[in-house]
């Protein structure tokens, strides 16, 4: 894959670039954790040996370029329909492993309804759900993830909950469905939440390849630029202002996925 | 071969049933609903895939990922359900899948009703989503031309690896004729080079629109241009009835084609030398054909179920050779043959008079 510099042979090598991935640089600002979220994706599907066998539906946001990042057969779907797109693939490729990946913008407004119904369906797919309360792509407008009070290019004054609503907890919301086997949030703001997210993650492959129905993980992840903040402060303004609106947690794990 | 009495709707499905359909996405609304109702139970009995979306919206990105894995795909709607495709449509496009897609256009604009209308001209040639592109456009007028050009609206599509729509008029949708069904086609072919299947021992595949720089668009673009302009060349189709002395000759296509069949007729057996040419593509436009008629009548009749869409391509192609005159209902009103024989005597008189 990576042209790496090679070891000397009496070194082992105990990290490297895992075959799920392209070697291509991607286009995240500093210290945005979309990378950690793909690499974590990347590792599940090495480990779960699905990389011929998987097909990507990218959304359109910060990640619409993830097709050129995995190592993937690949497509790029209009704004918030992933879900519809994945279940077109789905329905044709049955034993294949089909999954989107979206941004709170895409995957909570404009694409609320096609996720809905993806997950009523029982659809068997899955959906990793990048939630960073803000839209990243076209400069940080309001989402409708953005925190009460948030300042964004579109809320200048923070959010009035009175005139914009509130916060959707979108996984509490789908874990609600029946078609929904497997709905976690994790967060990627330290070590600790990184490598749960990673466990989430592959439980919810593992969902798709026994054919369980809808499984989600929804990722607390950082946008530094369009926070105007550090990435290091951007991490503790997940831990600070994400996590008690919304909590990680595991709000629909059905008695066939414990079973697994 | 026997002939069946079937209504439009239905003859269309089991007809993309034979044509190979491996899968079908889409939602109801009147005058299409038969369509989908009819394929729920079809494609289930054949173990091939139905699925009925929560919107048109979603209904043609199921489309857009079935036929981004090479499956021979379909989707129907009505005018406003296929306003709400176009998104989707457009990336369709832009990423050169084949699909087809069938508009049983009603009143409008808005909600408009549920009766028969050519409304949608403007939209089927044109906008059928944003960007350059038009997509193929078959307009049948009756229920076999309905059947054919479903055969032929799939293998347009794989040929051209892109969407051909079938616009059909409610009427059509709605009537009962006997049709002659083809045959089953077998439904395995070879995996097509675009094919997302998993990159197992091969290079990844990307199916996608995108494309970031400004130059790389262009080279896309005119790739697409390309296309389209063979298209325009070699898939322009259309039938004609007593065109070869006619003087005065009638445009129409689909139910007011027909309709106007019939006025055609009505004014032969009078003596007028009157003629008829049906477009059966409305997208590429026969503009070759009309052309050539121009040079030998004195007179055109343009007649439409709209307020003058196609009159604006029946001008373009005959470029002010012969005075192009209009007669249409709209609104799900549907003219008799008597009012179109009206125009045709109309029209041909004031031509005997500018003789
Ligand atoms: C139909 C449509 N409307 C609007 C846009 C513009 N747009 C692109 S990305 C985006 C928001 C992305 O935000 P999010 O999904 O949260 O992803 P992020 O960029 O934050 O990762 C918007 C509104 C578009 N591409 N298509
Ligand atoms: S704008 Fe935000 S979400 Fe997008 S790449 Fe930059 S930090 Fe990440």
């Amino acid at each position: 894959m990576v042209d790496m510099v090679m070891a000397p042979p009496e070194m082992q090598v105990v990290y490297d670039y895992p075959d799920s991935l392209t070697d291509t640089p991607t286009s995240y600002c500093p210290g945005c954790t979309h990378g950690i979220a793909h690499r974590l994706v990347a590792e599940v599907l090495d480990e779960l040996g699905l990389r011929e066998q998987t097909v990507l539906v990218s959304p359109v946001g910060c990640s619409v370029f993830i097709y050129q990042y995995f190592n993937l057969d690949a497509c790029v779907a209009p704004h918030g329909r992933a879900p519809a797109m994945a279940t077109g693939i789905k329905r044709m490729l049955p034993n294949h492993i089909v999954f989107t990946y979206q941004g709170d913008g895409d995957l909570v407004s404009i694409g609320a309804a096609e996720i809905l119904h993806a997950a009523a369906r029982g659809e068997k797919i899955t959906t990793i759900f990048i939630n960073n309360a803000i839209y990243g792509m076209t400069g940080g407008q309001m989402a409708p993830t953005s925190l009460p009070g948030q300042k964004t290019t579109s809320s200048p004054t923070g959010r009035d909950i009175v005139s914009t609503g509130n916060p959707i907890r979108m996984s509490e919301v789908i874990a609600q469905l029946d078609g929904a086997a497997y709905i976690v949030r994790r967060s990627l703001h330290d070590v600790a939440s990184i490598r749960k997210a990673k466990k989430a993650i592959l439980t919810a492959f593992k969902v798709q390849m026994a054919g369980l129905g809808f499984s989600m993980v929804e990722l607390l992840s950082s946008c530094p630029t369009n926070w105007g903040i550090a990435p290091e402060t951007a991490l503790e303004w997940i831990e600070q202002n994400m996590l008690p609106y919304y909590p990680v947690g595991d709000f629909k794990v059905r008695d066939d996925v414990k079973a697994l | 071969m026997t002939r069946e009495l079937l209504k439009g709707n239905v003859a269309i499905a089991e007809a993309a049933v034979r044509a190979g359909l491996d899968a079908y996405f889409g939602y109801p609304i009147t005058p299409q609903t038969e369509l989908l109702e009819y394929l729920s139970q079809r494609m289930t009995d054949l173990g091939r895939v139905f699925l009925q979306a929560e919107s048109e919206v979603a209904a043609i990105n199921m489309v857009y990922g079935a036929a981004a894995t090479g499956a021979r795909v379909m989707t129907s709607s009505s005018s406003p359900g296929f306003s709400l495709m176009q998104e989707g449509m457009s990336y369709i496009a832009g990423s050169e899948l084949p699909c087809v897609i069938v508009d049983v256009m009603r009143g409008g604009p808005g909600l408009g009703n549920i009766h028969p209308s050519q409304g949608d001209y403007f939209q089927v040639t044109r906008s059928a989503g944003h960007g350059d592109f038009h997509p193929i456009v078959l307009a049948p007028a009756t229920v076999q031309e309905a059947v054919d050009f479903v055969t032929l609206a799939f293998d347009l599509a794989d040929q051209y690896r892109h969407m051909v729509l079938i616009a059909a008029d409610g009427q059509v949708g709605q009537m009962m004729e006997p049709a002659e069904l083809p045959p089953m086609r077998d439904r395995n072919r070879p995996e097509p080079d675009y094919a997302l299947t998993g990159a197992a021992g091969r290079e990844r595949r990307v199916v996608h629109s995108l494309h970031m720089q400004a130059d790389e668009e262009e080279a896309f673009n005119l790739k697409l241009q390309k296309k389209l302009k063979q298209i325009k060349k070699t898939e322009q189709r259309s039938i004609e009835y007593f065109t070869e002395d006619a003087e005065l000759l009638v445009i129409g296509y689909g139910t007011a084609g027909r309709i106007a069949y019939t006025a055609v007729e009505a004014a032969r057996e009078r003596g007028i030398k009157v003629g008829l040419l049906r477009p059966q593509t409305l997208w590429p436009f026969p503009v070759q054909r009309i052309s050539e008629l121009a040079d030998r009548a004195s007179g055109c009749l343009v007649v439409e179920m709209n307020a003058g869409q196609m009159l604006e391509d029946v001008r373009l192609a005959i470029g002010g050779q012969i005075p192009v005159k209009f007669y249409g209902r709209m609104g799900g009103v549907v003219p008799m043959p008597d009012e179109i024989l009206t125009a045709i005597e109309e029209n041909y008189s004031r031509l005997q008079i500018l003789v």
